[in-house]
């Protein structure tokens, strides 16, 4: 954290000009903190909130189908995960599998501990189809696998998808934490590229702006998502 | 004594049925039968049973004691050894694609067009292949009344409008035994005479037994061949509808009745 200390309080040092901010540096720079973020948080995030949807929804429906203890099994290590910080996380399976490439160890701890979150989402979902949905899938004597499928998953869905953008977008701003094992995602790339120069409002301000321009999106495509699920036409 | 007893082997079968909610047993010893085509309808006050009753053969209840033959087929347990064995959820299945019901909340899905609330069933469970399920979906939904309505979204319909959908999804299914638990309940007073007409029409034209709970006295007395009056889990009279509900025998029938004619 002390390396953040020139931005706040704004101190020009070094070969700094004495500009705040310096136009030519900032798109300098820009590219090398763009690739950063689509090859890195960008990845991470996408792939993270892919294992995580699917992961989640597994664990939702293992936890509603399985036999009692079974069941508790599943629910307990979620409610470890859950509870655990995704910094140690990250920290265990970077010491205890050294030759697993710090980029994958990403994938999976973002995507595993996000579904522990998901899967709660999901469960909501699951218990707001009425029970009179359940049993109409009944009395036409429809499998388990069509009723989940085509009556239960989609209608729980509906009220899902706003939570699970939000933890998608939570996700991402989670993505810096990937310093800690050594992956250089964009805040970490930003932070050096600012360390070499004594200039840290560019690249930080740039890596900044980009988080925001990413999350704006998003949060509209959630957005529209949510309208096309919407039953009405 | 748990095997089913009429010679003509009825398409329902009640033997000794119990049935309790945890501590509150709602059936007891309960015996009576259905024989094909036959309409038989359940009256009686609030709590009597008489929802739980259709429940149970639709298995959507747990049977706590006593039989039920479907086609003369035990339908949840069997004797064997002395003993109550549940049978197998392959047999369940099996006797179950013969009953359909409608309920009183409709239940349509959503998420789905009523043409596919239609013919979901029908392709997947009883394995029609789909241009056959969407004929006769399209002709079920002219039966109803609504030959337009195939690409809506049930939320889009009416309540009257929905309900006549969940008919035609049930009598998608080919069933042998219709359930209708208080199908116009829930709807508007001026759109019930359509659906009834509907069933009317669906007791005319088909041979489908039919066990019938409803509030509408005249309905009852037009489609059933017999009439059932419960109360307190037991059969306090049962016989053909113009007897029950001109002469009835039992006090206990005469001051239903007169409860419900005097707030029709
Ligand atoms: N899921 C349940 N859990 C506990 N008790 C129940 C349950 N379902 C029904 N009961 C009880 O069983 C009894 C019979 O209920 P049931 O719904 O079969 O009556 P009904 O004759 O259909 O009444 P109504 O005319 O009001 O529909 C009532 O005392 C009710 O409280
Ligand atoms: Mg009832």
């Amino acid at each position: 954290m002390n390396t953040l200390t020139p931005l706040f309080t704004a101190q020009p040092s070094g070969e700094a000009t004495g500009n705040i901010w310096d136009w030519d540096f900032a798109l300098e720079i820009f590219p090398e903190i763009l690739t950063a973020f689509i090859q890195v948080t960008l990845l991470v995030t996408v792939v993270g909130t892919a294992i995580a949807a699917i992961l989640g929804l597994v664990i939702a429906i293992l936890i509603r189908v399985l036999p009692t203890p079974l069941a508790l099994i599943v629910r307990w290590a979620a409610n470890f995960i859950r509870m655990t910080p995704i910094v140690v996380q990250l920290l265990v399976l970077y010491y205890g599998f050294t030759w697993m490439d710090p980029l994958l160890i990403g994938f999976i701890v973002f995507g595993i501990h996000y579904a522990t979150y998901m899967s709660e989402v999901y469960r909501a979902g699951i218990e707001s189809v009425p029970k009179g949905q359940w049993e109409a899938t009944k009395a036409l004597s429809m499998s388990a696998g069509r009723t989940w499928r085509r009556v239960v998953i989609p209608q729980a869905l509906r009220s899902t998808i706003p939570s699970l953008g939000n933890y998608a977008i939570s996700m991402f701003k989670d993505t810096p934490f990937l310093f800690v094992i050594s992956v250089a995602e964009m805040v970490s790339v930003a932070q050096d590229l600012g360390a070499q120069t004594f200039r840290y409002t560019e690249a930080i301000t740039i890596a900044g702006l980009i988080f925001l321009a990413a999350s704006y999106p998003t949060a509209l495509l959630i957005n529209r998502l949510e309208k096309r699920l919407a039953y009405a036409n | 004594m748990p095997t089913p007893t009429d010679p003509e082997t009825p398409v329902i079968e009640f033997v000794d049925v119990e049935k309790r909610f945890g501590s509150n047993t709602v059936l007891k010893d309960l015996n009576f039968s259905v024989r094909r085509g036959e309409r038989v309808t359940l009256i009686g006050p609030s709590g009597s049973g008489k929802t739980t009753i259709l429940r149970l053969v639709m298995t959507l209840e747990e049977l706590t004691g006593g039989y039920i033959f479907v086609d003369g087929e035990p339908l949840t347990h069997r004797e064997k050894d002395g003993k109550r064995v549940a049978v197998s959820a392959k047999e369940q299945k099996h006797l179950r694609t013969r009953i359909g019901m409608v309920f009183q909340q409709f239940n349509l899905f959503p998420n789905m067009t009523v043409l596919e609330n239609i013919i979901e069933a029908p392709i997947h469970v009883l394995g029609q292949s789909k241009s056959e399920a969407t004929a006769k979906a399209h002709s079920l939904l002219e039966q109803v009344g609504l030959p337009d309505k195939a690409n809506e979204h049930p939320m889009s319909l009416s309540g009257g409008q929905q309900q006549r959908v969940a008919i035609a999804r049930a009598l998608a299914m080919d069933p042998e035994i219709l359930l209708l638990d208080e199908v116009t309940s829930a709807l508007d007073p001026e759109v019930v005479g359509d659906v009834l007409n509907i069933l009317r029409t669906v007791a005319d034209t088909t041979n489908v037994t039919m066990l019938i709970v409803t509030h509408e006295m005249s309905f009852a007395r037009d489609v059933s061949h017999k009439v059932m009056m419960f109360d307190g889990g037991r059969v306090v009279e049962e016989g053909a509808p113009e007897k029950i509900f001109s002469d009835p025998t039992h006090e206990r029938t005469k001051q239903f009745l007169s409860a419900v004619l005097r707030d029709a």
